[in-house]
């Protein structure tokens, strides 16, 4: 998968001839491993050994999803937008959206509400989230893909009609929360083209986890 | 070990009201803590008790209870001090949820995996419970358990191992492997990441690792010998040894393979740890070797000198706990703890030491070694190496001091 990542991320993200590498080695053990627990639990079942799974072969259990079911569950966006709608929304469209829905919890303009602060840049010195405890984690200052945003927002709010949001209303209110977060103009509209390509301020922030127990501790 | 528990009074206050038990009358004279406690004959041998029952309660005199940070209980905190051994009883296992506990009709409950499958496949409870199916022994920890231990200011002394550590329990999960749904559904070799959806409220998700899945991955219908708990999932949920609870996707309706993960909100906005050097980790799964002592603990009172036995549990996300140091002079001199068999991978592993305890001021305090060799930290250590505003993963050790009139308080982290 090309670059939606940041670099830090490239052990997981960058397309390599390596990595797919280590995967099949990864399978082969996991089958090896896989084929072994299951030959040694047959040894006490006798007559059953026929019908376990000793290989690759299914087992004919549950029933083919059909494409229709799938749609209806298959809600998830990805951070390349894969999983995004048809539709679009505007700043002004969500800050209406956000005035009805959203500010009651989220605070006028997503700040001071009993709930999840949505708005501030403010990241210290050097992102300084682990040194300075008042620092609080927004939108604009912490989410590294704005497809995220779309996803939770379409998927779990408004936290008391959960999944009543429309593909139309939650562009519109990504918008306005990007917007108030300035990093994307007033006027942007947000669509299955523009989202993916918004590059969140933290965005290279995060690494992968590098710890792996032993005797330092990280 | 005799104890004074001002929680136990109060439990034993309510279980009164209960009146199950036959009566005897109330003896004049007699305290007001005395006459509350439930009513039992003078002498059980001299009368016929209760005959069986559908379904067995505890004994009135024990009421173990999950407590909450607040009185919106999206959480609730095991009674650590209350429980023996390693299993903790599934009504008290603790509870995280993101949009509440869903009711889910069982025969109406449905699992869908597809994205890079050959055979997208749709099972029910009763397809799951066909496969073949495996039980284990295993904790589970949210990753934000402990975070009360890591603050250096107003650090509460008056505080119960539950109230401190209570995001943590060990169950026996029953299911079908994981890796068992990938091989029928047909997994791509390409594909890397697992999406895993609940059908709560909240819709909550996480992106697995496909080598999790193959590793040692659950889609577990069973804890503790019965169906889940509600809160624990019911009817299915996913069960991931070792790892942060919040990837143990409960009430599980979806499985999505990808190439990628899918950088849900909980996964980068919520569950990542912001490091000194400007760096945020993400998916910082496994949950790192930790130990605690749930007696003597807050508010137990040493009743006198001499021997007392100190108990705790100590777990790692990566494998087997090697061993358990205590320490009684706040953390001057160690020497190992005796550990219960089963020791088990990824699972609570119970700890005792006999104590002598002289009388005077003194910190109790346990250190645990894993199977690869990682010690759980001091505090200083783990705060350089994270931050004193990080927000999960706070495993350092901790300690209890005993005061010299034998009251007990938390130390906090050491």
């Amino acid at each position: 998968m090309k670059t939606t990542f940041g670099l830090r991320l490239g052990a997981w993200g960058l397309n390599s001839g390596l990595r797919l590498g280590a995967w099949g080695l990864g399978l082969f053990a996991a089958i090896f491993l896989l084929t072994i627990s299951v030959a040694s639990g047959q040894t006490k079942s006798g007559p059953a050994q026929a019908s376990s799974p000793r290989s690759q072969a299914p087992l004919g259990i549950g029933r083919a999803a059909t494409p229709d079911e799938i749609k209806k569950l298959d809600i998830d966006v990805m951070p390349d937008g894969r999983g995004l709608p048809a539709g679009r929304g505007t700043v002004a469209e969500g800050a209406a959206i956000y005035a009805a829905k959203c500010r009651s919890c989220h605070g006028a303009e997503g700040v001071g509400g009993t709930f999840d602060r949505l708005v501030g840049r403010e990241s210290g010195p050097n992102f300084n989230f682990a040194m300075d405890p008042k620092l609080v984690k927004t939108v604009g200052n912490y989410w590294p893909y704005a497809t995220t945003l779309y996803d939770y927002t379409f998927r779990a709010m408004p936290f008391m009609q959960p999944g009543s949001l429309t593909p139309d209303e939650t562009y519109a209110l990504v918008a306005y929360i990007l917007a108030l977060n300035k990093i994307v103009p007033e006027n942007a509209v947000m669509d299955q083209a523009s989202l993916p390509k918004v590059k969140m301020p933290a965005r290279d922030r995060f690494v992968v986890d590098n710890r792996k127990g032993g005797k330092v501790v990280k | 070990m005799e104890r004074q528990k001002t929680i136990s009074r109060r439990q034993a206050l309510a279980a009164g009201t209960a009146g199950i038990l036959g009566a005897t009358l109330p003896i004049a004279g007699q305290s007001a803590d005395q006459a509350a406690r439930p009513r039992v004959p003078a002498d059980p041998t001299k009368v016929q008790g209760p005959l069986s029952t559908d379904v067995g309660g505890r004994s009135p005199f024990e009421k173990p209870k999950r407590v909450s940070f607040s009185d919106r209980r999206t959480s609730s905190l095991t009674p650590l001090q209350d429980l023996d051994g390693i299993i903790t009883p599934s009504d008290l296992h603790f509870e995280r949820h993101h949009g509440g506990v869903p009711a889910i009709d069982p025969a109406q409950y449905s699992l869908l995996i597809h994205g890079m499958v050959d055979r997208p496949l749709v099972f029910t409870l009763a397809d799951l419970r066909r496969f073949p199916g495996r039980s284990v022994i295993r904790m589970m920890e949210c990753s934000g358990n402990g975070g009360r231990a890591y603050r250096r200011e107003g650090n509460q002394t008056d505080v119960t191992p539950q109230q401190v550590d209570g995001l943590t329990s060990t169950s026996e999960w029953t299911g079908v492997p994981l890796a068992t749904l990938l091989r029928e559904a047909g997994a791509s070799p390409k594909a890397r990441w697992i999406l895993a959806e609940g059908m709560d409220a909240a819709v909550m998700t996480r992106s697995i690792p496909i080598e999790k899945a193959y590793d040692d991955a659950l889609i577990a219908y069973g804890q503790n010998g019965e169906p889940l708990r509600p809160e624990q999932g019911y009817p299915a949920r996913l069960f991931l040894p070792g790892v942060e609870g919040n990837a143990s996707i409960k009430w599980l309706r979806r499985l999505e393979l990808s190439d990628q993960p899918f950088m849900t909100r909980e996964e980068t906005s919520k569950y990542t740890d912001p490091l000194p050097d400007g760096t945020a980790r993400i998916f910082s799964l496994d949950m790192d070797a930790k130990s605690l002592i749930t007696e003597p603990a807050f508010p137990d009172k040493l009743t006198g000198p001499g021997w007392w036995e100190v108990r705790g549990i100590a777990w790692s996300g990566r494998g087997k706990i090697a061993r358990v140091d205590i320490s009684v002079d706040g953390g001057k001199t160690w020497q190992p703890a005796k550990l219960d068999d089963p020791v088990l991978p990824k699972c609570h592993t119970r700890f005792r030491f006999p104590f002598e305890w002289k009388g005077g001021e003194t910190t109790i305090v346990s250190r645990a070694t894993d199977e690869t060799g990682y010690t759980q930290p001091t505090l200083d250590v783990l705060m350089a190496a994270r931050g004193p505003a990080t927000a999960y993963h706070f495993n350092h050790i901790r300690g209890w001091k005993v005061l010299a009139d034998g009251a007990v308080k938390f130390a906090g982290g050491l």
